[in-house]
């Protein structure tokens, strides 16, 4: 839409209002033509409202084991007053499928989060300032590929303690890898665009032309890799939890098929106990990779056409 | 004013290692010469334009004499000061006298940003103004470089623009520092040539109105003649010919310019060009340097041509000519 001639041009002013409905319709048309995006963000938005307002949809403590006069609701089937039945213990499982949605968005867009701010910064400090800082910091990200993942994992969260957010603080230090080699390589063709060389002619110190000039021509990519993290953050934290160093405490996805693995539920046939939580982590996981697809589409349109 | 030039360069010298390796010692490595030697003046005032084929070191010399890279060997000195001893705020003094126009108007401006925010961004780098009368800068700034109403340009992104427009923007960001030289890298070369002149009348009006120093980087030789007082001929990073543009371009001494302005386009159709003698060889920066750079090409090529490069003679008024020919 190059134009030369005035029409074109937004009313001064209302450009800050048009700008924000253009990207919202650019978003609208995306997700009309891309139901797979569509539905990604129905799923993440019913997700997100479901771990916010799980005290009130949960019907029982999950965490409590349930007993009626003298006997234990143990390993009851799906009904009427249990939605989904209960564990070999006695807790409800839709309550601890409700409650497990939290750390599995909290873990999931907190490790998005760091992995991007901390991509983003290696990526834009290796990509401007080239030389030995360069070289550095993308030996350290060589170093960080070829650190099997999971097993680093175990291995930090059993050392500093099966927690949350050093679950988070993990995903932060071994997957920024991705995301700072993406954004190192659009730096090192930005570094040579006229806009920023005109603004070191114009004088502005190596901070402000990475932080004013060059961060926000890198952003939308670091958020395709920030949207691809939250899957994998919330799969991590699931295998973690499955494999027993997740946080005990809190009930999660993960830490619910390992109850059920661990109490014989697959051979006893209780799918009701282990098809579920199995179900959510995929549809999350498949949700976010959907939203990442049809963002990438926004923001590289010629893959629409393919 | 000073009779003391604005810019002076001694003997300056960019290298590009070609290949960095661990186990090659820097310096006996192999370089491409992009500018070799080169040493001039710009007096105030004055407009300069440094004309030459691709690759013959223009860019790199408009780039170095802005300090965007800093010189292998030789000196540049601004206002008499030496340009790569500078740091700091007195850097940042410079970065405000000293300014430049980029070839392509397309990748000059931030796309993030609207023509507002892009010429408001030199005002906040030297804290010129303030934030109130920014606005009243800006649109200053863009009426005076014909973009009218200012106001609807002001909240405009650069990719609705056109490359006349953009270029204009490029020139007023140039100048909302206010500065006493600009170096302009083929300001008009990715323009259309209906619009050229409208771009080039400005920038000559505005140079002249501020008195500014001017650096023209251009392949088009027409161009030259038409805005610079003095002329420059590069030819592979050493300067082939230098003097006042009537004098260079009229009584054309050296071999390479007499061949370039034989190449220029004559705009008459029973006009013949003159047989350009043609060679295989393309001659190359990279590797070491002797004898006169032009050698393979030149008509006129004699045995000293091959084993000493020549000085630059004089060959008029102000005139010099980096041939054997004249020496």
């Amino acid at each position: 839409m190059r134009s030369g001639s005035l029409e074109a041009l937004p009313r001064p002013r209302a450009a800050g209002a048009a700008a924000w409905r253009r990207a919202l319709g650019a978003l609208g048309s995306v997700l009309r033509h891309d139901p797979f995006a569509a539905a990604g963000i129905c799923i993440y938005a019913v997700f997100v409202l479901v771990a916010l307002l799980a005290p009130w949809i949960a019907p029982y403590d999950p965490q409590q084991t349930i007993v009626r006069g003298d006997d234990l609701m143990a390993s009851r089937p799906p009904g009427r007053e249990f939605l989904l039945g209960t564990t070999n213990v006695g807790r409800d499982i839709f309550s601890q499928l409700v409650y497990g949605a939290r750390p599995a968005l909290t873990v999931g867009f907190a490790a998005a989060f760091c992995v991007t701010l901390l991509g983003t910064v290696v990526g834009i400090v290796a990509g401007y300032s080239g030389g030995w800082i360069d070289a550095l910091l993308m030996r350290l990200a060589d170093v960080a590929f070829g650190i099997p993942f999971l097993p680093l994992v175990i291995v930090l969260v059993a050392f500093l303690g099966p927690s949350l957010w050093n679950i988070v603080l993990t995903m932060a230090l071994l997957l920024w890898k991705d995301t700072a080699r993406v954004v190192r390589a659009q730096v090192l063709v930005l570094r040579e665009r006229g806009f920023v060389e005109s603004a070191r002619v114009l004088g502005a110190s190596p901070v402000r032309v990475m932080l004013v000039h060059i961060a926000p021509n890198v952003l939308p990519v670091a958020l395709l890799y920030g949207s691809l993290a939250v899957g994998w953050a919330i799969l991590t934290e699931a295998s973690v939890s499955f494999l027993g160093f997740g946080d005990a405490t809190q009930i999660s996805w993960g830490f619910m098929l390992q109850d059920a693995y661990v109490s014989q539920a697959l051979s006893s046939g209780a799918y009701n106990w282990f098809v579920p939580p199995g179900i959510c982590i995929m549809l999350v996981v498949m949700a976010g990779y959907f939203i990442s697809r049809g963002y990438e589409e926004l923001l590289f349109p010629r893959l629409r056409r393919q | 004013m000073t009779a003391e030039p604005l810019v002076q360069v001694e003997g300056l010298r960019k290298y590009f290692p070609l290949r960095r390796s661990l186990w090659r010692r820097p310096g006996g490595g192999d370089y491409l010469r992009a500018v070799d030697g080169v040493s001039f003046e710009i007096p105030r005032g004055s407009s300069l334009g440094i004309a030459g084929e691709s690759g013959c070191g223009k860019t790199t010399l408009a780039r170095l004499l802005v300090r965007l890279l800093t010189p292998s060997a030789g000196r540049i000195r601004f206002d008499g000061v030496d340009l790569h001893a500078l740091a700091g705020p007195r850097l940042l003094a410079f970065r405000r006298r000293a300014q430049m126009m980029f070839q392509n108007p397309y990748e000059a401006i931030n796309p993030r940003f609207t023509i507002g925010r892009a010429l408001l961004e030199p005002l906040v780098i030297h804290r010129i103004g303030t934030p109130g009368d920014r606005m009243d800068r800006v649109l200053a700034a863009l009426d005076q470089v014909h973009l009218s109403p200012a106001e609807a340009f002001v909240d405009a992104f650069p990719h609705q623009l056109s490359g006349g427009q953009l270029q204009r923007v490029g020139l007023a960001r140039a100048l909302m520092v206010d500065p006493v030289f600009l170096v302009a890298d083929e300001p008009v070369s990715m323009l259309d040539v209906s619009i050229r002149a409208g771009v080039l009348n400005l920038m000559k009006e505005i140079a002249r109105t501020r008195r500014l120093t001017t650096v023209y980087i251009s392949h088009d030789l027409a161009l030259v003649r038409y805005v610079c007082d003095a002329t420059m001929i590069m030819y592979l990073g050493t300067v082939a010919e230098i003097g006042p543009t009537p004098e260079v371009l009229a009584r054309a001494k050296h071999p390479y310019t007499q061949l370039l302005l034989a190449a220029a386009p004559v705009p008459d159709p029973g006009h013949r060009a003159p047989e350009i003698p043609e060679t295989e060889l393309v001659p190359t920066p990279i590797g070491p340097a002797r004898g006169c750079p032009f050698v393979d090409r030149c008509p006129h090529a004699m045995a000293v041509c091959r084993a000493a490069a020549p000085p630059l003679a004089a060959v008029g008024r102000g005139h010099y000519a980096a041939c054997h020919l004249y020496a």
